[in-house]
């Protein structure tokens, strides 16, 4: 039995001691292989009494048995090890810098559009589109501005050389003329289909234009139309949206007031102002005792509803303009009106917006 | 429209303070603009007594003033001629700010005496033209240290309103008593200035032969008079309103101009020669009391007389007839001028007048004889003298409209529900009438509200006088049931395309719709019909036939600025033509890749980085990317070897990319080079499928394996023919075709190249013999030479 313990050992010795991976397999060959020490001594046992091999049997089992064990806990060992090893010769610097990514961004006015569109479109509004070369119909007769209305002379419209029906075409002075566009489409299809004219809600974010130019003022801005028709709607609820708007885009509670104004095209007409305060150069929303107007709104004009061939006894309904750059700026913080159209990276990177700040109610409109 | 506050109080008996009329006046639709108050600007100033005044030791012009002040005795010198012992004087201490010569007075040694402080011109203080010498104060009762302002009679607060073109009668001060009497805030006093009766027929003959231009011309002589300055009071309302006095009749028509919106003119008799008539221009030259000729045209209305055209009808009279400090008897003209063509008259000559502004929005064709009797009125309290019979030639436009009025409307439009006598009160005291009664009211609109046409326009006026903030504030819903999508197809798509290259790191830009017309021509625009007749600057006079234009500048620009490693994008308009169908939407990128250094190496990207970023937006804007061909046929503006077309079928065009022509780049002044593309957003098809189901997922357990080939080809085969040949050899197992390689050099026959392709097999049902794999390797190798003429590569 002395001899087996010796051997024993010996061998857990050598298991200590193998180095790597192949020297633990020598070891391993060299007591349990074929011709193991090991093996050798359990064949052995076949020429043992039935005495002898009653005890030495399975004492050399269990040596097989803890060499075995001891092997393979060696060689998680030595793997570990030479794991650790590989690791530690793969180490880089990772101090260095990242592998640049370009950062894009979102310009204020696509994402302000883009807001103002979620929030109407809560409202059951849909989006509509004119386009921003308009004929004088479209832009000023149908919407009440006759032809030499002093009016008119507020618009400080441009006129192209391009000519219809004997006048300029203009850029359009504001998005209005898609109320009239969306009404005579809406009329046209009522006619073709012999059914009653129905329900109008949209909105008409896009570029209007005015030639006018200084601090305030850029030849090229965005307005947001919105047009409702029904039967019903009247100018309570005009002044309900556009107070739940005013409170859902600037994200706080925002105090409005409804002031008469006149607009051609609407009558009863209004202008809404916000409240805001002033805390230094910072302009604070929503709250002071200061009004900034954002829009003019009222009810659609009889005789705009009229030119598009509406009964304006039995239809009625509202619209509101108001300015998608205005209403960034006021949001965000931007200073100047005439960087938004500079294309300057720095401006597009520190007012811009991440591409995932996908506007919607859901998460909250700025995110 | 500017106004005093004392002025308003003429017409208006009303107990409310400054901010009280000034909110509601806001409230009423009269949007005030500023307040200013005099006396704040005077606060620094008081009054004093110059005791005595000595010629200066060492200068002839200055004096040197001993003045009794709120301060004490000072020593002022003083250089003004009426500088003297024992006028009463404007002081102006040490410390004060002088705001007509923008000074803040020291203490001075002046000519080697000391001098504190100033005794004011008007014009030193902003208080009127007159710089002749220091101000005197008339009369007597001033005490030293009294208020400048008050003893100026400039206490008067000056409120500055928006008037809305639709209500000409707000360009008076009475028809602003009348809206804010209406709103409550105090009654409306009559008119303080009555009738006249003159004793002697009109000695002028008025004859009207344009009446389309004027059809009314009401006048009177009065004779005998002396034109003086106006009253201190009547001057200094037309100061705080910002008008210059010059005399009391040219005064008394400035100062019912805006008093009563009744702009009028006087004429200096003794210079007509036969009857003054209304009729059109002969071209004739006439010189305005601008100081301006101008040619008469037969468009417009002359005011004349036998010898000479004496004014342009209802904008501005001439020099020749105006009267001065000799005039004795003057001819007062108040008339009617039609607005269209009065308007076309001020746009015609670019006069902007008073009168012109009024006649042009509309005046109360009723005022003609009343606005003829006040002013004759003014006259002769003024001036003096002897009235003659009022004339009037022709008839003003009669104004006579009755508006049927369900009172239902109010409640209709508005969502108020407001009693009778409240709607019937707020008419009223508009100077509405007609019976009020029942249902349906017989509403008689007044002569000067022109403006007021139908039942809205009378929804407004009860609406704003009883308040808008009394207005309901309804929520609106959306339509019960299924939320319908807010934006069109095309604008989803545009905003997924903006994003998508966003997140790749484009910057989002909004430049002009317009660009100058040889920038236009570059990009293949420029028509005449697209430029602009007045353009702000020649350098955005014509609508842009792309965004390239100025996202390429764009990039030079921030290259000046230093940064250089830039990708620019505009989701915007360009136009082929004037019509609505012409203007198309662009989602336009500019790439200028000249990265900074970096420790892993410096990547500058190429048109293919390019094509792939213009494939990414367009899948995310559901384009099949997969089926697109790359042609090489691309506008003029880019590179013609370096850019290509992506289209879906042989028409569809998707998008154009590639590098920038340097030659265009070179015109527009971009030194840098420019990677750009041009996305058209409406040509992508439409999802087709009304299922939103993907359908089932092809999912084959069998390994897919791959297959390398090399082809011989011709050197300017496009690559994307010989991908398409072999992925078309077999559509049911080649799941994909790669490029990796492409190789010109040893090897290959000069005019040839080799293109390299993995072909990635996946099979089926079962795994596929050696057999069936060479099988589909020759039909690989037969149907890319056959499209192609390739040969595979020994």
């Amino acid at each position: 039995m002395d001899d087996t313990k010796e051997l024993e050992d010996e061998i857990s010795a050598a298991i200590e001691a193998a180095a790597d991976e192949a020297a633990l397999e020598a070891v391993r060959v060299a007591a349990l292989g074929k011709k193991g020490k090991v093996s050798l001594l359990m064949r052995g046992l076949g020429k043992m009494s039935p005495e002898e091999r009653k005890t030495a049997g399975p004492a050399l089992n269990a040596l097989k048995t803890r060499l075995g064990e001891l092997i393979a806990a060696r060689k998680e060992e030595l793997a570990a090890k030479a794991l650790e090893a590989r690791l530690e010769a793969e180490r880089v610097d990772i101090t260095l810098p990242a592998r640049p990514r370009p950062q894009g961004a979102i310009h204020p006015v696509s994402q302000v559009m883009d807001e103002v569109a979620v929030i109407f479109g809560d409202m059951g509004f849909v989006v509509a589109e004119g386009p921003d070369i308009e004929d004088d119909f479209h832009n000023f007769t149908a919407l009440n501005f006759p032809p030499g209305h002093p009016a008119r002379d507020e618009h400080d419209t441009f006129f192209l050389r391009g000519q219809k029906d004997g006048a300029p075409m203009v850029l359009r002075t504001h998005t209005s003329p898609v109320q009239i566009r969306t009404m005579t489409a809406a009329v046209e299809k009522a006619r073709k289909g012999g059914a009653p004219l129905e329900p109008i809600r949209i909105i008409a974010p896009g570029r209007t234009y005015r030639c006018d130019s200084d601090q305030t003022h850029t030849p090229m801005f965005h307005q947001v139309e919105g047009l409702v028709i029904d039967r019903e709607t009247h100018m309570g609820h005009l002044k309900g949206c556009l107070a739940d708007f005013a409170a859902t885009y600037f994200e706080r509670p925002v105090k409005t007031r409804f002031r008469p104004h006149h607009f051609p095209f609407t009558e009863p007409s209004a202008e809404m102002d916000i409240g805001y305060s002033r805390k230094g150069n910072e302009i604070i929303i929503g709250e002071g005792n200061a009004w900034m107007e954002i829009l003019g709104c009222g009810m659609v004009h009889p005789n705009v509803l009229k030119a598009v061939g509406i009964d304006p006894d039995e239809y009625q309904g509202f619209a509101f303009g108001m300015g998608i750059d205005r209403l960034a700026m006021l949001k965000y913080g931007i200073p100047d009106l005439r960087d938004f159209f500079a294309a300057d990276a720095r401006w597009l990177k520190h007012y811009g917006f991440s591409p995932l700040l996908q506007p919607n109610l859901a998460t909250g409109l700025s995110g | 429209m500017k106004f005093t506050l004392s002025w308003l109080k003429d017409h208006l008996d009303t107990s409310a303070t400054l901010d009280e009329i000034v909110e509601a006046m806001t409230m009423a639709g009269l949007e005030v603009e500023s307040v200013e108050n005099p006396a704040q600007k005077l606060a620094a100033f008081s009054v004093a007594k110059c005791v005595a005044a000595e010629k200066h030791p060492d200068a002839d012009r200055l004096k040197v003033c001993t003045v009794e002040t709120k301060d004490g005795v000072k020593q002022i010198v003083c250089g003004a001629p009426n500088a003297r012992a024992g006028i009463w004087v404007i002081y102006a201490p040490v410390g004060s700010y002088v705001p007509g010569i923008d000074v803040t007075l020291k203490k001075a040694k002046i000519r080697g005496v000391e001098s504190h402080g100033m005794m004011c011109s008007a014009r030193e203080l902003e208080a009127g033209d007159d710089h002749d010498g220091i101000i005197e104060l008339a009369g007597g009762g001033w005490t030293v240290g009294g208020d400048a302002a008050e003893a100026l009679g400039l206490d008067d607060p000056v409120i500055d309103f928006e008037v809305t073109p639709n209500r000409p009668d707000w360009l008076g001060v009475r028809g602003i008593a009348r809206d804010l009497a209406a709103a409550g805030l105090g009654t409306l006093k009559p008119d303080p200035l009555g009738a006249v009766h003159g004793s002697f027929p009109c000695p002028v003959e008025i004859k009207i032969d344009a009446p389309e231009a004027c059809p009314a011309f009401a006048g009177r002589v009065v004779r005998g008079l002396r034109n003086g300055p106006s009253p201190a009071w009547l001057q200094n309302r037309l100061i705080a309103i910002g008008l210059r006095p010059i005399s009391a009749l040219v005064d008394i028509t400035n100062y019912l101009t805006y008093d009563r919106d009744r702009p009028l003119h006087v004429y200096d008799v003794a210079r007509l020669s036969g009857p003054v008539r209304a009729r059109w221009g002969k071209g004739e030259r006439f010189e305005a009391l601008d100081g301006k000729e101008y040619e008469v045209t037969p468009a417009m209305c002359a005011i004349a007389d036998d010898a000479r055209v004496l004014g342009l009808g209802g904008v501005m009279g001439g020099t020749y007839s105006g009267c001065d400090e000799n005039t004795t008897d003057v001819l007062i003209e108040c008339a009617y001028f039609d607005p269209k063509i009065t308007r076309a008259m001020g746009r015609a000559t670019g006069i902007e007048s008073d009168a012109k502004y009024r006649f042009e929005r509309g005046v109360d064709p009723a005022s003609l004889m009343t606005g003829l009797d006040a002013a004759t009125q003014m006259v002769l309290e003024f001036c003096g003298g002897e009235a003659s019979k009022a004339v009037m030639a022709g008839e003003p436009p009669v104004f006579e409209r009755v508006i049927e009025f369900p009172v239902s409307e109010v409640k209709r439009l508005t969502g108020m529900d407001l009693a009778a006598d409240d709607m019937r009160h707020i008419l009223q005291s508009l100077g509405f009438e007609g019976d009020m009664q029942g249902d349906v009211w017989h509403i008689k609109v007044p002569s000067w509200r022109g403006d007021v046409e139908g039942k809205a326009d009378l929804v407004e006026e009860i609406a704003r006088i009883h308040g808008y903030d009394k207005l309901p504030a309804v929520s609106m819903r959306r339509a019960p049931g299924a939320v319908k999508p807010l934006a069109t197809p095309l604008q989803n798509r545009v905003r997924r395309g903006r994003r998508a290259l966003a997140s790749l790191g484009y910057l989002d830009a909004v430049t002009w719709s317009f660009c100058s017309r040889d920038e236009a021509a570059l990009f293949g625009g420029g028509a005449d019909d697209l430029v602009l007749a007045n353009p702000i600057s020649s350098e955005l006079d014509c609508m842009r036939p792309s965004a390239l234009v100025h996202l390429a500048r764009a990039v030079q620009k921030n290259a000046d600025r230093g940064i250089s490693d830039l990708s620019l994008i505009e989701a915007g308009p360009v136009y082929r033509g004037i019509a609505p169908e012409d203007q198309a939407i662009t989602l336009a990128g500019a790439v200028h890749s000249n990265p900074p250094r970096h420790w892993t190496g410096r990547r500058v990207r190429d048109v293919f980085d390019i094509k792939g970023d213009v494939l990414a937006a367009l899948g995310a804007m559901g384009a099949p990317t997969g089926n697109l061909q790359t042609g090489t046929q691309t506008s003029a503006y880019w590179h013609p070897g370096r850019s290509g077309a992506l289209r879906l079928g042989p028409k569809t065009l998707l998008a154009e990319f590639g590098e920038l022509h340097p030659g265009i780049l070179a015109k527009l002044g971009v030194e840098v080079p420019v990677l750009a593309f041009e996305l058209w957003p409406e040509a992508v098809p439409a999802r087709r499928a009304k299922s939103t189901a993907k359908g089932a997922l092809q999912k084959n357990d069998l390994l897919p394996f791959s297959r390398d080939f090399a082809f011989v080809v011709d050197a300017d085969l496009p690559a994307e023919d010989l991908v398409r040949a072999a992925r078309g050899a077999d559509k049911t197992l080649i799941a994909d075709v790669r490029l990796f390689d492409v190789y010109q050099g040893q090897g290959v026959p000069e005019g040839k190249k080799s293109l390299a392709i993995e072909v990635i097999i996946q099979p089926r049902d079962t795994t596929l013999t050696d057999a069936q794999i060479e099988a589909l390797s020759q039909a690989i190798i037969t149907k890319v030479q056959k499209a192609t003429g390739g040969v595979l590569r020994a």
